[in-house]
């Protein structure tokens, strides 16, 4: 794959340096709220980016998203209040949780398709908040506090806001060099190819089933590992985080930045996020000013920023 | 004599109350093309679609190579070697004509749950897909996205697709639908070529092909078989004659091959 000097790539290269320098650049100005304002961000982007891999390159259009970003964070809370501190246990737990979810949920809703299993998505991931939220033990609807994060044994310190960022930055990166794996693999052709035709896909000798429902693991499993971060970056976790407002959310960031694009999701997550952090300035009705903006967005440029930028797909 | 390639027995399918395929049986030997026409509604996609596994017959069977495949889902039937090409054409549209082509390869070259390396740099599914594309006459547009294909080079491209999955059998719905004089003749040549290479069933509205064409013609009537024999003989078929007559014009363009 040859690198060609367009504009989006040139976006997505100086996005990528300055978000590798910010901490520089917070140390130098002591500015520590933009590391906050931007550790949130490459988070965000990680968990939009797994949504990606099923909306953008599968075609399934799951609204209930924001699930695994509650699981894996109550992965971590819950071992944390049950006195298992060591991240060598609690992610590899947020992250099977999130698979074994992603596998149930997956395999009952792709069976349905378009409106049904947008609405299919959306009901499991209402369930796991009520689920989440009847959890008196854990806090209940009020959430769970974790009064300690993750240890690695001393290879990594996260309560170092630096280190904790480096940390979120290189799951980020690595996340998305998967996701670029994935989707130029024969399993990604082959799920690119059923969001595009699945009719035929069959008839050529796919079972479009199965690659389906791997992708929406795979996703799943992603974003678990967000939510695990997330957790880790607040402090707490709470039902709120998968609330459908929330998937929504990852889904304007991904529409926003540019579905079926790599890095669309990294620059949906930093404009949505920082135009709310901007607008909230402003006023609490920032979203009057954000609804518009994604009418305009969905009606003229189909392929997001990056579509608007680089007139070649998958460049 | 040996098996048939593929043998439908007994065949129904019932949509409500309409009788698409009505006791429907069928031969075709190994290196056979067998045309099948009929007038519209006559129940020709319905049965290919039953054949290919999109559609499951209420009652009767089917066996191809020897192998009762009526329950088989489509996926598995395309890995015994049945392909089809679609009346509409049905491509991967924002894929280019070799990964169209690559991708039926692949489907025929192991699992494909490999999730790492690059799909498009390995060589033999992309030799395997060039030579597809270059029998049909597409060497030249391989790295045009489908979308930009015109409607004639879309049709090749569906046999490419069918062709790279290493077939035994070809089922062709319509395939000269929505051609030029000039695209007819070409596709006429290629399937004269790949007949002798392929057992074809072909479905085809253009009965100046069918003719020139066919083996044997089976010909559908409201679900049902009226008649299967060699085309001098349908030529010579009452009730096909009859079966047609009012709707001649609408089904052949140029010339009158029947009657």
């Amino acid at each position: 794959m040859k690198f060609k000097l367009n504009a989006s790539n040139v976006l997505v290269a100086v996005v990528c340096a300055a978000l590798v320098l910010l901490p520089v650049y917070s140390a130098v100005t002591g500015n520590i709220f933009i590391l906050t304002l931007f550790t949130r961000i490459v988070i965000f982007a990680l968990a939009a980016s797994s949504l990606n891999l099923m909306m953008g390159y599968g075609g399934m259009m799951s609204f209930g998203h924001a699930a695994y970003l509650g699981i894996g964070g109550y992965a971590v809370g819950i071992l944390a209040a049950e006195g298992i501190g060591s991240g060598f246990i609690q992610w590899p737990v947020a992250l099977a949780v999130s698979a074994l979810f992603a596998l149930v949920i997956g395999s009952l809703s792709l069976r349905t398709r378009g409106v049904y299993f947008i609405m299919i998505t959306l009901a499991f991931a209402q369930m796991a908040y009520y689920v989440a939220s009847a959890l008196s033990r854990y806090g209940g609807d009020d959430g769970l506090t974790i009064y300690k994060r993750s240890t690695f044994d001393g290879l990594i310190n996260l309560s170092d806001r630096t280190q904790f960022y480096y940390l979120c930055l290189a799951c980020l990166f690595g996340g998305v060099y998967l996701i670029w794996r994935i989707v130029n693999s024969r399993f990604g052709l082959v799920v690119q190819g059923v969001r595009s035709n699945e009719q035929r896909m069959q008839a050529i000798g796919f079972p479009a089933y199965r690659y389906r429902l791997t992708c929406f693991v795979i996703a799943g499993t992603i974003c678990g590992l967000a939510g695990a971060l997330l957790a880790n970056n607040t402090d707490f976790v709470s039902p709120a985080v998968m609330y459908w407002t929330r998937s929504g959310e990852l889904m304007v960031m991904v529409i926003l930045g540019g579905m079926g694009w790599l890095f669309g999701p990294l620059i949906g997550a930093i404009v949505f996020l920082v135009l709310e952090e901007l607008l909230s300035q402003f006023t609490e009705y920032w979203a009057l000013i954000m609804g518009p903006l994604l009418v305009l967005i969905v009606l003229f440029a189909r392929g997001g920023i990056m579509g608007l930028l680089g007139r070649v797909r998958r460049g | 004599m040996a098996d048939p390639l593929l043998r439908v027995d007994n065949l129904v399918r019932r949509f409500g109350g309409i009788l698409a395929t009505d006791n429907l049986s069928l031969e075709v030997p190994r290196g056979e093309l067998h045309a099948i026409i009929g007038p519209n509604g006559a129940g020709k996609t319905t049965l290919i679609s039953q054949l290919t596994g999109q559609l499951m017959p209420n009652s009767g069977t089917i066996h191809f190579a020897g192998r009762d495949v009526t329950r088989l889902p489509s996926y598995r039937r395309s890995r015994l070697g049945l392909a089809r090409s679609f009346q509409i054409t049905s491509l991967l549209k924002d894929f280019t004509a070799i990964d169209n082509v690559a991708l039926a390869a692949q489907a025929h070259d192991g699992h494909s749950f490999r999730f790492w390396g690059n799909a498009r740099k390995e060589r033999h599914l992309r030799d395997t897909a060039r030579a597809a594309l270059e029998r049909v006459g597409l060497g030249s547009r391989a790295d045009v996205l489908v979308s930009e294909l015109s409607h004639g080079e879309q049709r090749e491209l569906e046999l490419a697709v069918a062709l790279a999955t290493k077939p035994q059998l070809l089922l062709l719905d319509e395939p000269m639908a929505g051609l030029g004089v000039i695209e007819s003749a070409r596709m006429v040549a290629l399937l004269k070529e790949l007949r002798k290479e392929f057992t074809i069933v072909l479905v085809e509205h253009d009965m100046e092909a069918v003719f020139a064409l066919a083996d044997r013609i089976t010909v559908l009537v409201y679900g049902r078989v009226i008649a299967c024999d060699t085309p001098d003989a349908i030529r010579r078929h009452e009730e096909v004659k009859r079966a047609y007559l009012g709707e001649q014009h609408a089904v052949t363009r140029q010339g009158d091959p029947i009657g």
